[in-house]
Parts: structure tokens; C-alpha cells; sequence
């Protein structure tokens, strides 16, 4: 096993095959997404692909991913959110509550919305972090208390009808032009990511990777977006809440990648002795993770009870499930220390293609149960063979 | 009398050769040294002799028969017994359970049931065969790791042991249990047992092997009768290459007052007094268990500190937690480095550079091209031993793992630096790199506390050493007294 001196020049080589081969992964999923899409296009005689349908699944995907988004970082610290199903049920509610009873305007209800998950998030994160009481625990009782505090509140009617604004969240679209101008944008930010990219490996010396790949990534990633745009065009438009959820899936990318928080999350689900050796705040960390899960509860309550139009009192059941298995699918280990942001949008999108594709062929909703349980299931069978293949 | 043989074995990862037409002949009643540095293949060959691996080529005999052995259960049939390196004992259960676990058949009265009363019997006198007076009843979890390595022991030797494979087994023993491990091994050769023995200390090697066989990068070097074995030219064979002064000490410059405990107290430790100036290494020794990892955990900010006073730099101080210690200046480089010192998920890259992100930031982001432009320094530097940066770090060897976390420590360019066990488990190469490192530390005006079992390290590396007993210091050895018989007596609880 033993290599002679590290060669400089050998790092060209290895990590253009390491790339390769963590790609493979990460697409693996979406090549997954796609056989899942063509399956469904021949048993419904191509309806699955029409804009109109598209746009329906992803727009009933978008509540699941926005959850699945703040759930990676949950469960990369080796931590779990049992309770965001109820804390968006109960968040949407109290916007809901608050326009409807209180007589306040959207804002101002969204506003309250936000800030009540957050806190509800911190109250978890502070018996997990400073009290030692275990997540599942904690967020078990969360779950528990805050779909009581619903019933409570709401004594068991459903609350409409909100206000223009706020329902604008849930059903209105991104107008067609405005689509175009932000892909357009987003392609040549794309663009100038990967020249910077290869400008800042060049300044340090780095192995600059063969121009002809970066070209072809970015091809592929500008047809992805002009399809994406030009497809949900045909239809009416993007719609509000996948643009939301494309916004939260930059952002925390970015926050998992990029940021010195992100980092320690990842380190403190990796090993929590050797993140606390090495001087991470231990304790802030995970109170910081369990008041994103709550922010993102609240943003996925008030597209939910935008979209329906309406506060009830099961808004929200069982949609923690969901989300954790939107991240499973996407590659996130339970163990903690692995998981992507991609990842689990795109476990959230198999989800919900499953959904939609079956109830488009008519079968009956307990199928959707079965398959989407075997399917989660495979999944990550198929990442511990993948696993123990590389380890052999 | 019969012979065991491994004739031929070659074994591929992928595509790295980790052993290539390995030969290895063992006799009963004889002990053979199993020789080689970290990633040599030691612990495959035996991993394919115990059939956790399967070769890909060559063959076992036993007394000249091919046996097949490709599950563990085909060794224990023939006889083979391993220990290994690290304790596989399960913690939650009680020394008796742990002897069950593997042998349930021997103790079954029906269906399912188990005969706890015979269980309990035997294991009683297995412990009594290896000295260890505690009840058969005992949780794991409450013993020693000396009293662990026993337990392991005891285990093994149980059945009817023909040949017995121990990795390492005194890396975790005192003077004391190591003397009684030694005993048992040449009891149990008198009795006819095979024993092949993985160490990295020359000097048990001396005292208990009759043959030692070397082994390089998955070659098959040579065998030699232990029985005046040139030390040099065996380090040469497991090297390739000379090796220069064992422990290559240099003369310290003294500077400024860095550390000073008077008196400090925790829960695991009393009355600890000792001092650091930058530009010397000091040690910090004692038996297994009398409390020296405690100290350095309590100066590091990991234990709270109930009494007594730190200084730091001539300013009282306490750390209230790791990160507060390391942005003080104080780098604590831990003992057990699979469970305190590395991400095993990360990269060495990002292992390397996790306590120093602030190093490298630019608002709060990391940065990901410096972060990689640091990485490689480090990798040159300590000259670990990897295909790039990016490489997954559980795929390290001991040594080179060890490199990684006092890497990422020297990257905060520390005032004061404790080395816990720095190289525990690590090959004879690596270990010369590690005290080259620590000179080279010494030399910028570092102060280096440093926590060693090996005792000719400690005194070989240390300019003093204070020496624990029972939770305290009981003194300290310098000058004339750097000597084995000084620091032994104040290990015991006696005075000089």
C-alpha cells in the first residue's frame, strides 16, 4: 500500500478519476429520476410528460423538498427532526390564524410564521444541544406537542380564506418572460463560476482540469436550466413554490459547501469527539441546525396552507417522514458526516414522481405506500453495494 | 509437534498488491516475530490466515495437508486463535458473556438455553490462567485495558488453542502486565502453542521471540533466529534503508516560562505540579491508568479544572474548552486518533484543515484552493505518504494517520504543544519521522508536552520527565536520574 513521496504532478491524474467516480454517484439518483420518468411516460401513454403534469409534480414535490433541504443538514450532524411535519402544520396555522382572525395583512403573517418556527426550532435545539436530551426524543415530543397545540388552536375547523397575497405563494407562477431572463442569468452565472474556477486554480498552481470537460459540464447544466424554464413555460410558468424551493437548495448548497458552518456540521456528524477536539462549538452548531429545520418548517407550512388555501389541522402529517426519506433516497446517511443538499431535492422529486405517475395510471393510492417504501428501501441498498464494491 | 505453513499467499485490493507470494512457516512451541512496518502486510497475512480474507493465490498447509480455511470458523476448527490489536471485547456485556460469544454451542443445555453455571466455571479458571483476580461477572466496561488485554487472552487460550496469533498485544500493558503476558506466552509455548507475535518494540522482541520473519510493502524479506539478530540490520530489512540514531534528542534552548501547573486538581487528577518552557520537551509518564492523559485534558480545556492554578505565559488561565485552548495557543495532539483526532469520512485535506479554517477564510466562506494549496504543504512536509490531498484518510496507514493529526495541530503553529502517545501503533519509519518533527518543533521555541507508554521514547525523546503515580505527580527524573531504574520507582510510589 505504501506510495512514495506525494508527486505533485500525480494530482492530475487522481482526482479526475475521484470525480468521475463521486459523479457517478450523485447522478446515479438522477439517472434513477429519469428511468422513473420514462416508465410512467409509456404506462400513461405520454401524459406523464406533458408541461401540465410536470408542473403538477413538481409543485406537489416542492413542500417535501423544501423540508428534505433543512433535514440534510439535521441529519448530516448525526441528529434527526421527527417534529417538522407538525411545526409546518402548526406555523402555516398561525399565518393562517393571523390573517383570518387577527385581521393581519400577508407580510406581517409570514413574518410571525418564520419567527415562531425558528423559536420552536431553538426550544428543540437547546434540549438537544445543552440539556443532552436525545433528537429523536426531543423532536418525538415536538411533534406530539405542536400538532396538539394546532388542534388546540384551531378547535379543529379548517381557517380560509387567506389573503390574495399569501395565496399567491402556494399557486401563482413565475411570469414566462421573467422565467427566461432569470435562466438566461443563470447560465451565465454558471459560466462565470467555472472561469473563475479554473482562473483560481491556475493562480495557485493547481492541475487545471481539460477545457473540453468544463465545457461539456456547462452545456449540459445550460440545456438542463433552458429545458427546465422552457418546459414550465409551456404550461403557465414556473411555479412560486419551486422557485422557492430552487432558491433554499442554492442557499443551503452553498452553506454546506462553502461555509465554515457548513464544514463543522459535516465534522461533528463525522466523528463529534474529533470536531470537539479540533475547537468547534459543539453546542451552537446543533442549536444553529435545529432553528434552520424550524425556519424551513415554517416556509414549507406557509406554501402548504398557500397552496390549499386554507390552515388545517392534519396540515403537515407525516410530511417529517417524508422529508427523511427524501434525503435517504438522496444519498444522506443516518450515521451523519454524508449527505447533499442535490441529493435530497432529487429524492424529493422521485417521491413525488411516484405520487404523481401513479395516481395518473389510476392505481389505487395504497400502491404509492408499497412502492414508495420499497423504493426507499432499494435505494440505500443499492448505496452499501455500491459502497462495499469501492471498499474491495 | 506439527508445523503450520503459508506458502505463496498473494492478495490484491483492487489494484494494489497488498502481499505477494508470502511465505510463513510456524512450529508449535515456538514463537515468531511477525516484523514490518504499518501497510507491510501484517495484518492481511493474518487476516487470510484467521479466513477473514481469502488469498487470491497460495496455500495454507497444516503439518503438509492443504487445509481450506475461508471462514473464521475454519481457523478456530484447526486450532487458530487470534488477538487482536485492538480489543474486541464487548463492553456492555460481562466478562463470562464475552467468552460465550463465539463458543454458545459448547454451552447449550436445549434449545436456545444456555448453561451459565459450567460458563461461569470455566472462565473463572481461564482468568485464573492468566492472573486476573476479578469476578467472572464483571462488566467489561468496568475493567482496565490492561485487564482487557487479559480478558482477550484468556479468551483465546480457552479453547484448544494449537497456534495463536497476538497483533500488538503489550500497546496498551504496563511493566507490570507486560511481565505477566510474558510469562504466559513462554508458559503457553512450554506447552506446545504456536504463537506468531506482531510488535513494533525491538525490545519485547528480544525478550520472547525465537524467530522473527520481516515482511516490506507486501514482499516476504527474510527470517532470522532472534537469538543475536543485529537490531540494525533488522530495522534495515523492515526499512529499506538506515536508520539513524534511534531517539535523535537534541540539546533544548530553554525560553520563557509557557505552562505552570501548581497543584491542579479535577475529578481524575490531584495536585498536579509541572512546568513547560518554550524550547524543551518534557514528559509526562507513569504507569497505565495513573492519570497522564487526564492532565493533559484538563490543561487543554476537555475536563474542567476544581482546583489548584494554571498559568499560561505567566497569566493565570483556565480553558474551558478545546476551541478556547487552541485559539490560546495550546494544540493537544489526542491519543486515540481513530476516535478523538480524525473524521474518518473527510479527506485528508479537510482533516488537515479543520481546526485552522479561520486561517483561510474569507468572509466566514472557506476557502477552497487555499484550503488545497495548505493540504499539499502539510502532505510534503510530514511527508505523509498518500496519492493526493484528496484521498479518503481511513485509507491511511497508522503512521501516515497519525501525521495527519499532528498535522493539522502544527498548522495552528501552537506555543505549546501535548503529544499523547504521538506514536502509538506507528512502524519504525514513521516513528522517526514523528520525533524529527517534534526536534524540528523544539528547535522554532515550541514547548512540547509529551505522554508516552514506551518508555526508552520517553526518556530517549524528553529533556525530564515528571513522573505519575495513583492520580498525582510524584516527581520528576532529569539529568542523572533519565534513567529506567528512577523513573520506575517513582512509577511505583516510591521516592528518590
Amino acid at each position: 500500500m505504501s506510495m512514495n513521496q506525494p508527486e505533485l504532478n500525480a494530482v492530475t491524474k487522481v482526482p479526475l478519476k475521484q470525480m468521475l467516480r463521486v459523479n457517478l454517484r450523485t447522478y446515479s439518483m438522477i439517472i434513477a429520476l429519469f428511468a422513473i420518468w420514462i416508465l410512467f411516460t409509456a404506462t400513461t401513454n405520454g401524459i406523464f410528460l406533458t408541461p401540465r403534469n410536470l408542473s403538477n409534480l413538481f409543485e406537489q414535490s416542492a413542500e417535501t423538498a423544501i423540508l428534505a433541504v433543512g433535514a440534510v443538514l439535521v441529519i448530516v450532524a448525526a441528529q434527526i427532526d421527527l417534529s417538522v411535519g407538525s411545526l409546518a402544520g402548526l406555523t402555516g396555522g398561525v399565518a393562517t390564524i393571523c390573517q383570518v382572525w387577527l385581521k393581519m395583512n400577508a407580510v406581517e403573517s409570514i413574518v410571525i410564521a418564520l419567527v415562531l418556527g425558528v423559536l420552536l426550532g431553538l426550544f428543540q435545539g437547546w434540549w438537544v444541544a445543552y440539556q443532552n436530551v436525545p433528537a429523536f426524543i426531543v423532536t418525538l415530543g415536538g411533534m406530539l406537542v405542536f400538532r396538539g397545540i394546532v388542534i388546540g388552536l384551531t378547535n379543529g375547523q379548517s381557517i380560509s380564506p387567506l389573503r390574495d397575497g399569501y395565496v399567491a405563494i402556494g399557486e401563482s407562477y413565475v411570469p414566462p418572460m421573467v422565467g427566461i431572463v432569470l435562466a438566461v442569468l443563470a447560465i451565465l452565472g454558471y459560466a462565470y463560476f467555472l472561469i473563475r474556477r479554473r482562473q483560481t486554480r491556475r493562480n495557485f498552481g493547481f492541475a487545471v482540469r481539460p477545457i473540453a470537460s468544463d465545457v461539456v459540464l456547462f452545456i449540459v447544466i445550460a440545456v438542463v436550466i433552458g429545458v427546465f424554464v422552457y418546459v414550465m413555460n409551456a404550461y403557465q410558468g414556473i411555479p412560486i413554490p419551486i422557485f422557492i424551493v430552487l432558491l433554499l437548495a442554492l442557499l443551503f448548497s452553498f452553506i454546506a459547501a462553502k461555509t465554515r458552518f457548513g464544514r463543522s456540521i459535516y465534522a461533528i456528524g463525522g466523528n463529534l469527539e474529533a470536531a470537539r477536539m479540533s475547537g468547534i462549538p459543539i453546542r451552537g452548531r446543533i442549536l444553529s441546525v435545529f432553528a434552520l429545520s424550524g425556519l424551513m418548517a415554517a416556509i414549507c407550512g406557509i406554501v402548504l396552507t398557500a397552496r390549499l388555501d386554507a390552515g388545517t389541522v392534519d396540515a403537515g402529517t407525516n410530511f417529517e417522514l417524508n422529508a427523511i426519506a427524501a434525503c435517504v433516497i438522496g444519498g444522506t446517511s443516518l450515521m451523519g458526516g454524508v449527505g447533499s443538499v442535490t441529493g435530497a431535492v432529487i429524492g424529493a422529486m422521485v417521491m413525488g414522481s411516484i405520487d404523481d405517475g401513479m395516481s395518473l395510471m389510476n392505481a389505487a393510492p395504497f400502491w404509492q405506500y408499497v412502492v414508495k417504501g420499497l423504493i426507499l428501501i432499494v435505494a440505500v441498498w443499492i448505496d452499501i453495494q455500491s459502497k462495499r464494491r469501492q471498499a474491495a | 509437534m506439527s508445523v503450520l505453513e503459508m506458502k505463496g499467499i498473494t492478495k490484491s485490493f483492487g489494484s494494489v498488491k497488498v502481499l505477494e507470494s508470502v511465505d510463513l512457516r510456524l512450529e508449535s512451541g515456538e514463537v515468531l516475530a511477525l516484523l514490518g512496518e504499518n501497510g507491510a502486510g501484517k495484518s492481511t497475512l493474518m487476516k487470510i490466515l484467521t479466513g477473514v480474507y481469502s488469498a487470491d493465490a497460495g496455500e495454507i498447509r497444516l503439518d503438509g495437508q492443504p487445509v481450506s480455511i475461508h471462514q473464521i470458523q475454519d481457523s478456530r476448527a484447526l486450532g487458530i486463535e487470534i488477538m487482536h490489536q485492538e480489543l474486541s471485547l464487548f463492553q456492555n456485556l460481562s466478562i463470562a458473556e464475552n467468552f460465550l460469544i463465539g463458543h454458545e454451542a459448547a454451552y447449550r443445555t436445549g434449545p436456545g438455553l444456555i448453561d451459565y453455571r459450567k460458563l461461569h466455571r470455566d472462565v473463572a479458571k481461564a482468568l485464573l490462567r492468566v492472573g486476573l483476580q476479578r469476578p467472572t461477572s464483571t462488566p467489561v466496561s468496568a475493567l482496565g485495558v490492561g485487564e482487557q488485554q487479559l480478558v482477550e487472552i484468556a479468551r483465546a487460550i480457552q479453547s484448544k488453542v494449537r497456534f495463536l496469533i497476538m497483533d500488538e498485544p503489550t500497546a496498551a500493558l504496563t511493566e507490570v502486565e507486560t511481565a505477566r503476558l510474558f510469562d504466559l506466552i513462554r508458559q503457553l509455548r512450554a506447552d506446545g502453542v504456536g504463537i506468531i507475535y506482531i510488535s513494533h518494540r525491538m525490545e519485547e522482541l528480544y525478550q520472547i521471540a525465537d524467530k522473527v520473519e520481516i515482511l516490506r510493502d507486501g514482499k516476504f524479506i527474510g527470517t532470522r533466529s532472534m537469538a543475536g539478530a543485529d537490531e540494525r540490520e533488522l530495522i534495515r530489512m523492515m526499512v529499506g534503508r538506515d536508520v539513524d540514531e534511534r531517539y535523535p534528542r537534541r540539546d533544548p534552548v530553554p525560553g520563557e516560562m509557557l505552562l505552570e501547573l501548581k497543584g491542579l486538581t479535577t475529578h481524575r487528577v490531584r495536585n498536579i505540579h509541572l512546568n513547560v518552557r518554550a524550547g524543551e520537551v518534557v514528559g509526562l509518564g507513569g504507569l497505565m491508568g495513573s492519570g497522564r492523559t487526564e492532565v493533559a485534558r484538563a490543561i487543554a480545556g476537555v475536563d474542567r479544572i476544581r482546583g489548584g492554578e494554571m498559568r499560561f505565559r505567566g497569566q493565570p488561565r483556565m480553558f474551558r474548552s478545546p476551541g478556547e485552548a487552541s485559539a490560546a495557543g495550546v494544540a493537544f495532539v489526542t491519543e486515540d486518533r481513530k476516535r478523538e483526532g480524525l473524521i474518518l469520512s473527510f479527506s485528508v485535506r479537510e482533516n488537515l484543515a479543520l481546526p485552522t479554517l479561520d486561517q483561510r477564510k474569507r468572509g466566514g466562506l472557506v476557502h477552497r484552493a487555499r484550503e488545497r494549496a495548505f493540504a499539499n504543504d502539510m502532505v510534503h512536509r510530514l511527508r505523509i505518504k498518500v496519492a493526493n490531498a484528496e484521498q479518503a484518510v481511513g485509507s491511511l496507514s497508522g503512521g501516515n494517520q497519525q501525521k495527519v493529526v499532528l498535522g493539522k495541530w502544527l498548522a495552528h503553529n501552537p506555543d505549546l504543544l501535548i503529544l499523547d502517545e504521538p506514536t502509538r501503533g506507528v512502524d519504525v519509519g514513521a516513528k522517526q519521522e514523528i520525533y524529527q518533527l517534534i526536534n524540528e518543533m523544539k528547535a522554532e521555541g515550541k514547548g512540547i508536552l509529551m505522554i508516552s507508554s514506551d518508555l526508552p521514547e520517553l526518556l530517549g525523546m524528553c529533556d525530564r520527565v515528571y513522573v505519575m503515580y495513583q492520580g498525582t505527580t510524584q516527581g520528576e527524573v532529569k539529568g542523572e536520574s533519565l534513567n529506567e531504574e528512577d523513573f520506575m520507582t517513582l512509577a511505583t510510589g516510591g521516592e528518590l
